[in-house]
């Protein structure tokens, strides 16, 4: 890259910077004038100020936190356990052309359940604490992680395993040296799309249950409170602000592991 | 090493594959049958029973209402309803939004971190918000699909769009394209694959979102109402036939969208070789 086209591509992110900042201050204002114009009842949709001034004030009591810490303790189990599934049987699924085959039309009638609709179920069988939103994490999770892990394995480069195979390295050498390297960037791209599906899973798991500690918990218990709304909308703020650093972090992991990926290709260069 | 290279040998593979791909789960429902009835447990009826009382429930009603119950009118067709029209209603307003901030990149960069705001808020949270705004029922239930599915259509739309070739760009420009023109025979068919990729997510995340919301205590019909129900019941027979209805249902609406997207994409494909 020349300097000159350096440049300017550094003026070009500087002017979005700002142009996103703009656009983040149209959408604030918008919603304070919607809210204080009397348009709406500001028990609907009280003024963005005043639920960004909640939003801070929440982040200093402890109770608040300490729910947000047991939503996020949830969303890491559950996303951990189905990496520890997924990635193996991705691997198996990927490399056994018959395994693939056998298991395919279980598969495909048990993704489609969508996973909300076993909250009944899994608290009829676990209870309603931890378990059963862990559980339903772990099961909305185990999918893109396995699909993504099948897909990257398929496209590995077929002339580096048979090179490894011409040495003399057996199927389980060959899966650790060749396949599983090229399909990382794959899987690391699924893990990001279960991060994501595992909150909005974590959260709803909890405004369900309706009780113990979370922030869905507390946007539950706030949305049935008389003039609740602001609480409620202060608690969105937070679930999107963890949503966005989640999301922003395992991109960053993301590129610094893998620069090669194609996603990241672009954005790099 | 998987793709049989000749018709001839795939005839030959033809009953392996089958036999593969129908025997084992053919086995683990078998399985599962003959567990079930030796341990008798209540949390876990036995397959046979579950598809009988699904049957019962829903499809034994009389031939000129399509075998529907009474019951499967209560419950879903309601349910199908606000899905259909949630989700039609997030893939338009996502096409429609995605093309104009994608045909921009001023714009695109005004809108760009609100976006992603909107889009890293778990939809569930603001589920309640809508409940207060629109109280329960149908326009707080499609107000949360809609909501909560829009934006990977949205994204994806823009992000195809900004990813047009500009060589085509300036043809359009020589040939002077009116907007309308650019849109049906540029943007669009520029962004279909990207679109498709956002309308599966979304179709996934309305259905995810109509059975939350229908969870809601006070809500009164639908198939996540018969959950609830069924749950405050410990009625685990309906619980689980319930699950399976809705697998079968999942699998129903992403297989036609799948048939959508490979007739759309084909002829845009067949289009673009020409």
């Amino acid at each position: 890259m020349s300097p000159a086209t350096a440049g300017r591509k550094r003026t070009g992110r500087a002017r979005n910077a700002l142009l996103g900042a703009v656009g983040v201050l149209v959408a604030f204002a918008a919603c304070e004038a919607l809210g204080r114009s009397g348009m709406v009842r500001s028990t609907f949709l009280p003024p963005a100020s005043e639920v960004l001034v909640r939003a801070v004030e929440l982040g200093g009591d402890t109770t608040f936190l300490n729910g947000v810490g047991a939503t996020l303790e949830a969303w890491a189990t559950g996303l951990a356990l189905a990496c520890a599934l997924a990635i193996p049987l991705g691997l198996l699924l990927g490399s056994v052309p018959a395994a693939a085959q056998a298991t395919r039309v279980l598969i495909e009638f048990l993704r489609p359940v969508p996973s909300v609709a076993l909250i009944p179920l899994v608290s009829l069988l676990l209870g309603a604490g931890s378990e059963t939103t862990v559980a339903l994490v772990t099961y909305a999770c185990v999918w893109p992680v396995l699909f993504n892990t099948v897909y990257g394995l398929g496209e590995t480069d077929p002339l580096a395993k048979d090179t490894l195979r011409a040495f003399g390295f057996g199927r389980l050498a060959v899966l650790l040296m060749a396949s599983l390297p090229s399909a990382a960037p794959f899987i690391a791209a699924g893990v990001r799309i279960s991060a994501a599906t595992a909150l909005i899973l974590a959260v709803a798991g909890e405004i369900l249950a309706g009780f113990g500690e979370g922030l869905g918990t507390f946007i539950a218990q706030a949305g049935m409170a008389t003039d609740g709304t602001r609480d409620v909308l202060a608690g969105v703020v937070w679930a999107g602000a963890l949503g966005l650093v989640i999301n922003l972090a395992l991109t960053a992991v993301e590129r610094r592991l893998f620069p090669w990926a194609p996603e990241h290709r672009g954005s790099r260069a | 090493m998987t793709a049989p290279a000749t018709p001839l040998g795939a005839a030959r593979r033809l009953p392996r594959t089958l036999a593969l791909r129908l025997g084992v789960p053919v086995v683990a429902v078998v399985l599962w049958q003959l567990a079930a009835r030796a341990r008798g447990s209540v949390f876990f009826p036995t397959p046979a029973r579950i598809v009988e009382h699904g049957y019962h429930l829903w499809f034994s009603g009389p031939a000129e209402r399509a075998f529907l119950t009474d019951a499967a009118v209560r419950d879903l067709l309601p349910s199908l309803g606000r899905v259909l029209a949630g989700f039609a209603l997030a893939a338009a307003g996502g096409i429609v939004l995605g093309l104009a901030l994608g045909r921009s990149r001023t714009v695109y960069a005004l809108c760009d971190p609100v976006l992603q705001f909107a889009r890293a808020v778990p939809p569930p949270a603001l589920v309640p918000v809508f409940v207060v705004v629109f109280d329960l029922g149908t326009p707080m239930q499609l107000a949360s699909i809609v909501f909560g599915a829009i934006w990977p259509v949205l994204i994806n739309t823009a992000e195809g769009v900004r990813g047009i070739d500009p060589l085509r760009l300036d043809v359009a420009a020589t040939v002077r394209m009116r907007p309308a023109e650019r849109i049906v025979l540029l943007y669009l068919p520029a962004a279909l694959p990207r679109i498709f990729a956002g309308l599966r997510l979304s179709l996934s995340l309305s259905l995810i979102l109509m059975v939350f919301s229908e969870l809601l205590p006070g809500t009164a019909d639908g198939i996540g109402f018969s959950l609830t129900d069924a749950q405050t019941r410990s009625d685990l027979l309906t619980v689980w036939a319930v699950m399976v209805l809705l697998g079968a249902l999942g699998h129903l609406l992403n297989s036609a969208l799948l048939a959508v997207e490979r007739l759309a994409l084909g002829r845009h494909r067949a289009a673009h070789r020409t």
